[in-house]
């Protein structure tokens, strides 16, 4: 009872999340509603007394696995990633709309790891524990994706940089 | 966590910027079909018979919605029969809970109508349908499309609910005359009077008979 109403409580976060990893507002949302819906299911597997929103995120990552899995391979995540345009304005900081387009093309389980740890503010440990992955794993796939978005990017913004961005 | 590497500058510099992207998600309203999933939830949890009847009653009308198709959604303003489909979902999930149908009860009703009225920024009211045999539960606000939205579930003496669903957004949008519509089992006559949006829901009452309450509803907000 408690737990549904929290899990009630806790579906805009969830809905953010989805929308960080999927991107398309509405297939996000069909994320976040399989995810209730097997949450829903499956709440008499949850334990009382740990973390209700790892347990959903854990949740929401098996559903995603899964339609990736259904889904078409995962073509569109060239290796080469050449650079996105970027607007020629050079002292520009880094665009908002240049770091959700290089998140789209990170490959999924490197944008669930960063997004679990940037995005969610999740500890590595928590993150590893969400993905059900090693904690050691956690910690490469995020300097995988810095990588990538660095390469993506043209270099990722030291701290101050990105700061000024409003 | 204690022993574990910290979050250096680039990896800070990231989240901020990734809370810039979405965190308005958080402040988007929720769209029904979550909220619909969310509550049977709830219901599930509570685990009582009569879950099932009230269960069943949703999923129709969630299934008239999505049979009624999600097409391309037009502004609100033009948007009546979205609008009177969200109160038909409303009703069907609200009215047939036995020990929360309202937030607040009709034994605070100043404070609901007060409450209702700042939440919707237009002064709303609960009308007396006394005389068409109908007596306030009392209220809950609602995420609506275009902010929030009020629900007043009314009661009568054999149990039968009918639920008023108001929107304010702000507009003028003119009036018109009563439409009906009906999705699934949930009956709703709906019109729009200036500022307010209105949808009268019952999932029992025939159509003649939920007419006349509307028409009670429309007297009682607009006395002659």
């Amino acid at each position: 009872m408690r737990e549904a109403q929290e899990l009630v409580r806790l579906i805009p976060r969830l809905r953010r999340y989805a929308r960080a990893l999927v991107g398309e507002p509405t297939a996000a949302d069909d994320l976040v509603q399989d995810t209730l819906e097997r949450a829903l299911a499956k709440l008499h597997l949850y334990r009382r007394g740990t973390d209700l929103r790892a347990w959903l995120f854990t949740v929401m990552h098996n559903v995603y696995v899964n339609q990736l899995r259904a889904a078409r391979p995962l073509a569109p995540l060239e290796e080469d990633m050449p650079e996105l345009a970027r607007a020629a304005r050079e002292t520009d900081p880094l665009d908002l709309r240049d770091l959700e387009r290089a998140l789209r093309r990170l490959p999924p389980e490197q944008r669930e790891v960063l997004l679990l740890v940037a995005l969610e503010d999740m500890s590595y440990s928590e993150a590893a524990r969400t993905l059900g992955i090693p904690i050691g794993t956690v910690m490469s796939r995020l300097a995988r994706a810095r990588e990538k978005l660095r390469a993506m990017l043209g270099g990722l913004p030291a701290g101050a940089r990105l700061q000024r961005v409003k | 966590m204690s022993g574990e590497p910290q979050k250096d500058d680039t990896l800070r510099a990231l989240s901020q910027a990734l809370h810039e992207l979405y965190d308005p998600v958080l402040a988007e309203p929720l769209p029904e079909r979550l909220r619909v999933a969310g509550e049977r939830g709830r219901w599930r949890a509570l685990g009582r018979a009569a879950v099932l009847v009230a269960l069943g009653a949703a999923l129709g009308a969630l299934a008239a919605w999505q049979i009624l198709g999600e097409r391309a959604q037009p502004p609100v303003s033009t948007d009546a029969p979205a609008f009177a489909r969200r109160a038909a979902i409303a009703h069907a999930v609200y009215s047939p809970e036995v020990r929360h149908p309202v937030e607040v009860g009709a034994d605070q009703e100043a404070h609901l109508v007060a409450w209702l009225s700042k939440r919707l920024g237009a002064p709303v009211r609960a009308p007396k349908l006394e005389d068409v045999g109908y007596s306030l539960v009392g209220g809950r606000l609602l995420p609506g499309d275009d902010g929030p939205v009020a629900q007043f579930m009314y009661q009568c003496k054999q149990g039968t609910r009918v639920t008023l669903y108001v929107r304010a957004d702000g507009r003028d949008h003119g009036e018109t005359a009563f439409r009906y519509q009906s999705e699934g089992k949930v009956g709703v006559f709906y019109w729009i009077d200036r500022r307010f949006g209105y949808a009268l829901a019952s999932s029992d009452l025939p159509r003649e008979r939920l007419l006349s309450v509307a028409e009670a509803v429309y007297r009682q907000l607009n006395p002659q």
